[in-house]
């Protein structure tokens, strides 16, 4: 499978950053920046700042240079917003350069020849369109007559085509891929503008974004942070009035600004943004950031086998003879029967017996019986011998002179044995006459074990759907690690079970393709819906999956708490600051009144008015130099929460009350040495 | 600090210890309704009221009940005030109050602040003090304890529309816990020599022959509500520092333990009700640790002598005795020191205004973080949990879930209301401060930065309902008396209606089940984190005005400047 996944490297594309410069200036639009309440603030102290420096008076130049600086706080923020915002829309530029306009060929009717060339913008739901080899299917839509083999990869970024068929699970094709052969009618189910691609282009511009819940909730709190400073600096000069100290208004302002969160109110929209920018690049398209939220908060995790927790085909495991019967009989029989057999089984049956018995080639004459609904066996005649294979129960129905009595307990011990540890028995017979039994093994995928490990660790509880019997279903269960399963499992009891988990408080996460999915897709916290699903899954969910690879449920839960972990992390780190801000700006202050608070300066900092340009500097700093943070999102590493949390108050509390002191000092530095204040 | 100190220090924590699970308990019991030897007495009151026992109530049909009970409660003292001069059990024959300091004390006894801008042997009638300011000490205390009750059943619930029924909470505190604990300890103290009685005020002539007016009255009873109730507000001046409010070492070490015995023990009543006792233990923790660190703070700068008195002559070994009672010695004045403005009770037993400038900071401290070490009974744990929440809240996003606290989701509407309780601290004490200091700056009385310490001190003592005072601050000046009376009852109110807004959203959720992802909220990690917060959040609001108080006063007083 080849995936076009984005470089790692281009975090800071040139064509990007200069357009995010450009668009810093234009975001001080006052109507863009009240969204930010705590930037707002900002650039409302700012403006005033710069009104009270206008006019002039003592330490005029350093006035300045803060009003300046509090400009370039704000530009900042907006610069973090806008680079967020670029490479959301270079990934929607290239979505969008597979969707050059198309002309679409409608139809009047579905079994209508003639077609009327119309440019795929003007199509609209429930419009017919054709498509033929070498088309671009104009729009999203359900395929209603035909199968074509469809080439997604400008969407998925899978080479491989796949087959697109009317009816059934795998009647969904998105507008912008290409017919590779044959001829479908399609009906469109959007119009244009809604399009599936239209809406992922819009939510990774971040021009439909809306603020999550907990991004509302944790606005609140700077916003009450932001208060809690203004009052404690609206009111200080009148308490240094009481010592006879009179503040510049231009350093209050400074003091004000550096206390109040603009660190994580400058990167809120960022985080936001990247968060739904680092799912596109696991070619995950979340439908709105409420989801990625959601998805942090996964309890349960709901996994189809087939596919997911298995491999898709089953492998044959071991051959198991009835009495009397040799091994090598049935092994023979049974490789005979396969040869013709293409599907993923019946070559690893004919694999299986070649390595165990060295058996080679077929001979000549062999007719070959292809598996059907009605007989549900295969086989092979040949030389007189008619040799069959297929599920025990189809096998026996089939003996026109039935089983001796003994044989039949034999079998059925046979097939319940292969059953009970989780496998597909499939019974042979040669000329009428069982020979045993061929063990068929669900194989666990690689590594899956391992990542279900992780998922307890993370706090997830992962169940396993399947429609295997509940004895099979226990035996896979166990050998893969999950927690617990669904066996005999229908649409029903899947959506039963998550309202289930609901009810109890749990939240759940699931992904499906088939239609029959897309009520329990609907119900999930989470659903992630295949690409190669239908329609209905894919409007039912709340994400999709391009490469439609179900165990990437586990990397969108760890981006979903990576995205609040950004949050909290650059939110406690802002609050530390203002300790060491505090240092440097009160005893500057209120030197001159109290000279004992010289105790205070801490930092030893030149001079009152370096201390204060310095916190109001690295203030606006800090922001810049947390973008690549802020995009790329905290480490994650799966953990209990206890140790989540202590790693990141250390570093993130406990660097962020350490690294001002430093920094507000080595800037403090450059400004003497540069003779700035 | 010798070790006699240290010895006393520990055997006062050593009792708190022990005694919150007994008093954890018998609250547990009785708010979950399983004490029920008094219903005789309760039917009538309930029937009185004409309230329905059984029918709890919403959120906001509780606050509102709350709101209208005090209303009342306030207007019936300052009616009693007003009018004292006509009205029986007057032996001292002292007058009407003025309009605003009656408006002054009825806020302030109702607000379970008792601030006290009057004298009390000069000012209250016995009527007064017994029917207006003991009853408020009773039913404030009730009160406070039970908006703590309904915020834990608001946690301890699920998907529930009620958290209690007001009438039936404030009843219920008042017959099982406060009026038996009250009249057993008067019955102590007048064991151990408090007045209790309703006579005259005595002559005297002291052996210096000047003459003396020795007052009394039923002093026993108040005493033991006022500090069981961590109300503060003593019968006379000079409170428990008065030979009859507080006449032995023994009643001392008991009515310290009475500072912050409720307090402590509804932290276990809290792990009980929501079941978990761990939960309960861990604030206890929070704010115990927080306890130790100030009085020791405290008892070691009250050790240190004052340097301009050592200068003078003084034995530096005695330490800061200033202001200090010789018979309670300078660790039970700074164990007392701090447990009653940590618990929100403001009696003290030596002037805080005397403290060294170190020492004097610690009830500052404890006052501005928002009285939440122990704090007020009931309030205490209310303003604590408020602290959890924004905890749980910062936590709960670096550990990358969606906050959760016992199972409760904290999301938007929970962070707006914690803010909001937040918000009252500081715009109570700098806000109204401001604006007391540019409206009235004469009622200062000290110079310098130790002025700037009283009105911040006066401020923070209205705002957080404690009651305490730096004395020389000028409270009784109409202007005081108004904003203070703004202060407490801002302080007071603004706090509650969030808190129990946050009950009624916490009891309609779901209670989400624990798992491997959630944070635990019962182990050291949430202590120190807990503890970090309601420290940050304190530290950040009010450094710069502290700085410019009792820090430059520290600094000032060592290199040998006083003010």
């Amino acid at each position: 499978m080849t995936v076009h996944r984005p470089a790692a490297g281009t975090l800071f594309d040139r064509g990007i950053l200069q357009q995010a410069a450009i668009d810093a200036v234009r975001k001080l639009d006052p109507r863009r920046l009240v969204r930010n309440p705590v930037m707002f603030a900002t650039a409302a102290v700012a403006l005033a700042a710069s009104i009270l420096t206008a006019r002039g008076g003592e330490h005029f130049g350093v006035m300045v240079q803060i009003s300046a600086w509090l400009w370039i706080t704000v530009l900042f923020a907006n610069f973090a917003e806008a680079v967020a915002e670029g490479r959301g829309k270079a990934q929607a530029a290239s979505l969008r350069r597979t969707r050059s306009e198309t002309t679409a060929k409608r139809l009047a009717a579905a079994e209508a020849e003639d077609f009327e060339a119309v440019p795929a913008s003007a199509l609209r739901a429930g419009d017919l369109v054709a498509c033929e080899t070498g088309d671009i299917i104009p729009g999203d839509g359900d395929v209603i007559s035909g199968i074509a083999t469809v080439d997604e990869s400008a969407i998925t970024g899978e080479s491989a085509p796949v087959i697109r068929e009317s009816g059934g699970d795998r009647s969904a094709v998105t507008g912008g891929t290409r017919v590779v052969s044959d001829r479908i009618v399609v009906r469109i189910t959007l119009d244009p503008g809604e399009s599936f691609l239209d809406r992922m282009i819009a939510l990774v511009e971040g021009a439909k974004r809306q603020k999550t819940p907990n991004e509302i909730a944790l606005t609140i709190l700077l916003v009450g942070m932001t208060l809690i400073f203004l009052i404690v600096v609206a009111t200080l000069p009148v308490f240094a009035s009481w010592s006879g100290t009179a503040v510049p208004a231009v350093f209050l302002a400074a003091l004000f600004v550096t206390l109040i969160p603009t660190t994580i109110g400058g990167l809120l929209s960022a985080i936001g943004i990247a968060g739904m920018d680092r799912l596109v690049k696991f070619n995950v398209i979340a439908k709105s950031g409420r989801a990625v939220e959601a998805a942090g908060d996964i309890d349960v995790l709901l996994l189809d086998k087939t596919g997911t927790i298995t491999l898709g085909a089953r492998q044959a495991a071991e051959f198991l003879p009835l009495a009397r019967v040799n091994e090598r009989d049935l092994a023979e029989a049974a490789f005979l029967s396969s040869l013709a057999d293409d599907t993923p089984e019946g070559k690893s049956i004919v694999a299986l017996a070649r390595t165990r018995y060295g058996l080679t080639g077929g001979g000549e004459g062999m007719h070959f019986v292809p598996f059907t609904a009605q007989t549900r066996m295969s086989g092979v005649d040949f030389a007189g011998s008619s040799i069959r294979k297929g599920a025990a129960d189809a096998i026996r129905a089939g003996l026109e002179g039935g089983l001796s009595a003994a044989s039949a307990r034999e079998l059925d011990h046979l097939v319940e044995r292969v059953a009970k540890t989780g496998g597909t028995p499939l019974a042979v017979v040669r000329n009428g006459r069982p020979l045993g039994v061929i063990h068929l093994k669900d194989i666990i995928k690689p590594g899956i074990r391992d990542r279900f490990a992780t998922l307890r660790e993370m706090g997830i509880r992962t169940v396993m759907i399947t429609g295997d019997n509940p004895l099979t279903a226990a035996a896979i269960a166990a050998e893969a690690g999950v927690d617990d399963f669904l066996a005999e499992a229908t649409p029903e009891r899947k959506l039963e079970l998550i309202r289930e988990y609901q009810q109890g408080g749990r939240l759940v996460a699931m992904c499906g393709d088939g239609s029959n999915d897309a009520p329990a897709l609907a119900q999930a916290d989470v659903g992630v819906a295949m690409n190669t699903g239908t329609q209905a899954a894919r409007e039912a969910g709340n994400m999709v999956d391009l490469e439609s690879d179900p165990t990437k449920l586990i990397e969108i839960v760890m981006i979903g708490k990576q995205l609040l972990m950004s949050r909290g992390a650059l939110t406690t780190f802002s609050i530390a600051n203002d300790v060491a801000k505090y240092f440097a700006i009160i005893p500057a202050l209120f030197l001159a009144s109290y000279p004992q608070l010289q105790a205070l300066n801490v930092m030893g900092l030149a001079s009152p008015q370096s201390a204060v340009l310095s916190a109001i500097v690295f203030n606006a700093l800090i922001i810049v130099l947390l973008i690549p943070l802020a995009l790329k999102g905290v480490r994650y590493r799966p953990a209990g929460a206890g140790t989540l949390l202590k790693r990141n108050l250390l570093v993130y509390g406990m660097g962020g009350l350490i690294a001002p002191f430093a920094g507000i000092k080595l800037i403090d530095l450059a400004v003497a040495a540069l003779g700035l204040a | 600090m010798d070790a006699n100190g240290i010895l006393q220090i520990l055997l006062y924590l050593a009792v708190i210890v022990a005694l919150t699970p007994l008093a954890g308990g018998y609250m547990a019991r009785l708010f979950e309704g399983r004490l029920t030897f008094l219903a005789w007495a309760e039917r009538p009151i309930y029937r009185l009221c004409g309230t329905a026992p059984e029918r709890e109530q919403h959120w906001s049909a509780y606050a509102f009940s709350l709101l209208a009970f005090n209303l009342v409660g306030t207007l019936a003292v300052y009616g009693l005030e007003r009018l004292q001069v006509w009205l029986p059990l007057n032996p001292a024959g002292v007058g009407a109050v003025s309009p605003t300091i009656a408006f002054n004390t009825a806020v302030s006894f109702a607000t379970n602040t008792n601030w006290q801008a009057y004298g009390g042997e000069t000012a209250m009638s016995y009527l007064t003090q017994m029917a207006g300011l003991a009853v408020q000490n009773f039913v404030s205390a009730a009160t406070g304890i039970a908006v703590a009750v309904a915020l834990i059943r608001g946690f301890a619930r699920h998907s529930a529309q009620t958290v209690g029924n007001f009438t039936v909470d404030l009843t219920r505190c008042v017959l099982y816990l406060l009026l038996p604990v009250a009249f057993l300890t008067a019955l102590f103290l007048v064991w151990q020599g408090a007045p209790q009685n309703f006579d005259a005020y005595v002559p005297a002539s002291t052996l210096e022959g000047v003459h003396q007016l020795i007052a009394q009255g039923p002093v026993a009873s108040q005493e033991a509500i006022k500090q069981l109730g961590s109300n503060g507000g003593g019968f006379f001046n000079a409170n428990s520092a008065h030979p009859f409010e507080n006449p032995t070492p023994l009643t001392n070490l008991v009515e310290m333990t009475f500072l912050l015995l409720l307090a402590a023990g509804l932290t276990d009543t809290f792990g009980r009700m929501v079941g978990d006792r761990r939960q309960g233990w861990a604030i206890f923790a929070a704010m115990g640790l927080m306890f130790v660190v100030c009085v020791s703070l405290a008892a070691w700068a009250e050790s240190q002598a004052n340097p301009a008195l050592t200068v003078a002559g003084m034995d530096s070994l005695v330490g800061n005795m200033e202001g200090k009672e010789v018979r309670f010695g300078i660790a039970n004045s700074a164990i007392w020191a701090t447990a009653t403005t940590a618990a929100s009770n403001g009696s003290v037993n030596a002037m805080h205004d005397s403290f060294m400038p170190l020492g004097g900071l610690v009830p500052l401290v404890d006052i501005l973080l928002g009285e939440v070490i122990f704090g007020g009974v009931g309030a205490g744990l209310y303003g604590m949990l408020v602290f959890v929440v924004l905890a749980v809240f910062i936590a709960g996003l670096m550990v990358g879930r969606t906050p959760e606290y016992l199972g409760k989701k904290i999301e938007a509407r929970e962070v707006k209301l914690a803010v909001l309780a937040i918000l009252v601290t500081p715009l109570g004490v700098l806000g109204l401060g401001a604006i007391s200091l540019l409206a009235g700056p004469e009622a200062i009385a000290a110079p310098g930065p130790h002025g700037l310490s009283e009105l911040l001190y006066a401020y923070a003592s209205a705002t957080g309902n404690n009651g305490s005072a730096f004395a020389g601050f000028g409270a009784a000046t109409p202007l005081n008396a108004i904003l203070q009376g703004v202060a407490m009852v801002f302080g007071r109110f603004a706090v509650i209606v969030p808190v129990l807004a946050i009950a009624g959203s916490a009891a309609a959720k779901k209670t989400v089940p624990p798992s491997a992802g959630t944070l635990p909220t019962h182990g050291r990690l949430f202590v120190t984190l807990l503890i970090a917060v309601t420290v940050v959040v304190g530290g950040l609001t009010f450094f710069p005005a502290l700085a410019l108080g009792p820090v430059v006063e520290h600094l000032a007083l060592f290199s040998g400047t006083l003010f």
